[in-house]
């Protein structure tokens, strides 16, 4: 009935109801409605956000720091009774506290540091592949020679000239992983570019800046995030192998992937030192191989 | 005289020689005129529409001169060979197009909405609620059902008669003077053909718009064109009134052509 009146009264109130129905129905939402109804997805994401969240609080519910020693409560096995919930390492340092601390690390390297290499290869390869030609063959050799530099010569360079912090982390692994982000990007806009919408939109007058993107970086999307979710657990381990080299987190500090490593060496004391980081991380990693799995679906069009 | 077109040549360098596409082509329209290109596949008259807007391949060579009447009378703008921002504001709001495949012209990850709004804020320069009530108005001019709900949609929720009907409002938002059909029903089943053809026809209509039709389909030429170009191997065969041809063919071609036309 009130569509009706609605349709009847046509002129500004048509308008009205064309701006509400187009406030409560964008891509997002759509995508969102999609993703919601993938219960692996659905799940994952459920246990990735009680990890962040644990990772965030979890330190302040515990009474043991991450970085005190006890010589009299070494390889305690996990108990409730001592407080030592995960148990505790070589040197009697909580390990419940020094997961979830080392957690902090290993999510924000991948988040960020993932970001970093999403905006800087999405851009690069989305240009490189649309404009074509020279431009293309320098800038797409460009990321060859970067990807022949040997990786640890890169950061133990930056690590001599700048010293050892968060940031630099951030930055060595970023400058790395948006190679293969570029790559992956050019090959897709290749695909796109010969879309006859892409001749379409240059048809109706469309400039490049604003073909790439409108047209090619909205349908790059499927692919990226799919590469995104590949990319955060790749980067986490980048972060861990670095940390074992001396090169990333310093000790008292840690992260998943060193605390793995530190874990392997006690491994036939104290298995519950390599055990419970592994098991945390593994889990992270699945989780985001299935949020990539369930947004890809989530963001075709087609399924529609 | 809207457009002119003067010994239009095209060629292409390949690495086993250079190919020539079209030669030698000119042609007239004047506003509201319409005129139809015929001839078989490979026969340049793709080419020859994708030239006058500057998109052809990079590897074409393209000669000759096509000249498109200024508006109010300004001096008339050369498009061979003119800058990309000139061709820019050309392409769109002068001369629009519309292509042969409606499942792949449209981009499939954005909404109706968004593909038209963009297109005629881009040229009309409007806000985006004139240029929504715009897009809704064409989409209600080209009949299609519940315009502004349909706004909302994605391309593949079309079937292909609509979404031909979406490509034509979209070419016709701008008010060109010149359109630009490249084989447009080709993809589409008879029926719908027709009614595709009626619409283009009543918009031109009732805007003046000219008609550059593409086409293999004879019968096609003869409801909607009164003139008449025919090609082959990329070069003009004959020219002249759609009624003179259709009656008294001169080249030996057209005649084929004609006879090639199955009869009950």
């Amino acid at each position: 009935m009130s569509r009706a009146v609605t349709k009847q009264a046509g002129g500004w109130r048509k308008q009205q109801a064309l701006d509400r129905a187009a406030a409560g129905n964008s891509l997002g939402r759509d995508a969102w409605r999609r993703l919601s109804a993938n219960r692996a997805a659905m799940t994952s994401l459920g246990v990735l956000v009680s990890i962040t969240l644990a990772v965030i609080i979890g330190p302040w519910l515990t009474s043991y720091d991450y970085f005190s020693q006890d010589y009299d409560a070494i390889w305690q096995a996990p108990s409730l009774a001592t407080g030592h919930w995960f148990g505790t390492d070589q040197v009697g340092r909580d390990l419940f506290a020094r997961t979830l601390t080392g957690g902090r690390i290993s999510l924000m390297v991948g988040i960020v540091t993932t970001l970093v290499s999403l905006v800087i290869g999405v851009t690069y390869g989305a240009v490189a592949g649309f404009i074509g030609g020279k431009t293309d063959s320098l800038m797409m050799r460009a990321v060859d020679i970067l990807y022949s530099l040997p990786f640890m010569f890169f950061v133990i360079l930056l690590v001599v000239f700048f010293g050892r912090n968060l940031f630099l982390l951030f930055a060595a692994i970023g400058a790395v992983s948006w190679l293969d982000m570029a790559r992956i990007v050019r090959g897709q806009t290749l695909a796109i570019k010969s879309q006859p919408y892409i001749e379409a939109a240059r048809m109706a007058g469309a400039g490049t800046a604003r073909i790439i993107a409108r047209h090619v970086v909205p349908n790059l999307a499927g692919i990226v995030v799919v590469y995104v979710t590949l990319t955060i657990p790749q980067v986490i381990l980048f972060e861990s192998f670095l940390s074992y080299l001396g090169l990333g987190v310093q000790p008292p500090a840690t992260s998943w992937g060193a605390l793995i490593n530190d874990g392997t060496g006690e491994m036939s004391v104290a298995p519950w030192l390599v055990l419970i980081p592994s098991i945390f991380l593994a889990v992270t990693l699945f989780c985001f191989n299935f949020i990539g799995d369930g947004l890809r679906d989530a963001l075709d069009p087609k399924d529609r | 005289m809207l457009l002119r077109v003067d010994n239009l040549a095209i060629e292409f360098a390949t690495y086993s020689g250079t190919v020539p596409a079209v030669r030698d082509l000119s042609f007239a329209t004047d506003h509201g005129e319409s005129v139809g290109i015929v001839g078989e596949s490979g026969s340049g008259k793709s080419q020859s529409v994708l030239a006058l807007m500057g998109l052809v391949a990079d590897n074409a060579r393209v000669a000759g001169s096509a000249r498109l009447a200024g508006p109010d009378d300004a001096a008339p703008v050369e498009l061979i060979g003119a800058r990309a921002r000139v061709l820019r504001r050309v392409r769109g709001a002068r001369i629009a197009m519309i292509f042969q495949d409606p499942m792949t012209a449209l981009n499939p990850h954005l909404r109706i909405a968004t593909q038209m709004t963009e297109l005629v804020r881009t040229h009309l320069g409007v806000s985006k609620r004139e240029a929504t009530e715009r897009a809704v108005a064409m989409l209600e001019a080209v009949r299609i059902p519940q315009a502004a709900r349909r706004m909302r949609a994605y391309p593949h929720q079309f079937s292909g008669g609509m979404r031909q009907r979406v490509m034509i409002a979209m070419a016709l938002a701008c008010e060109p003077e010149l359109l630009i059909a490249d084989e447009p029903t080709t993809a589409l089943d008879v029926t719908v053909q027709d009614e595709i053809l009626e619409t283009i026809a009543e918009l031109r209509a009732a805007t003046n718009t000219a008609l550059l039709l593409i086409t293999h389909d004879l019968g096609v030429v003869a409801g909607q064109c009164a003139r008449t170009i025919v090609m082959q191997n990329g070069q003009v065969v004959e020219q002249g009134a759609t009624e003179r041809i259709f009656e008294q063919p001169a080249a030996t071609y057209t005649q084929d052509l004609l006879a090639a036309i199955p009869r009950l």
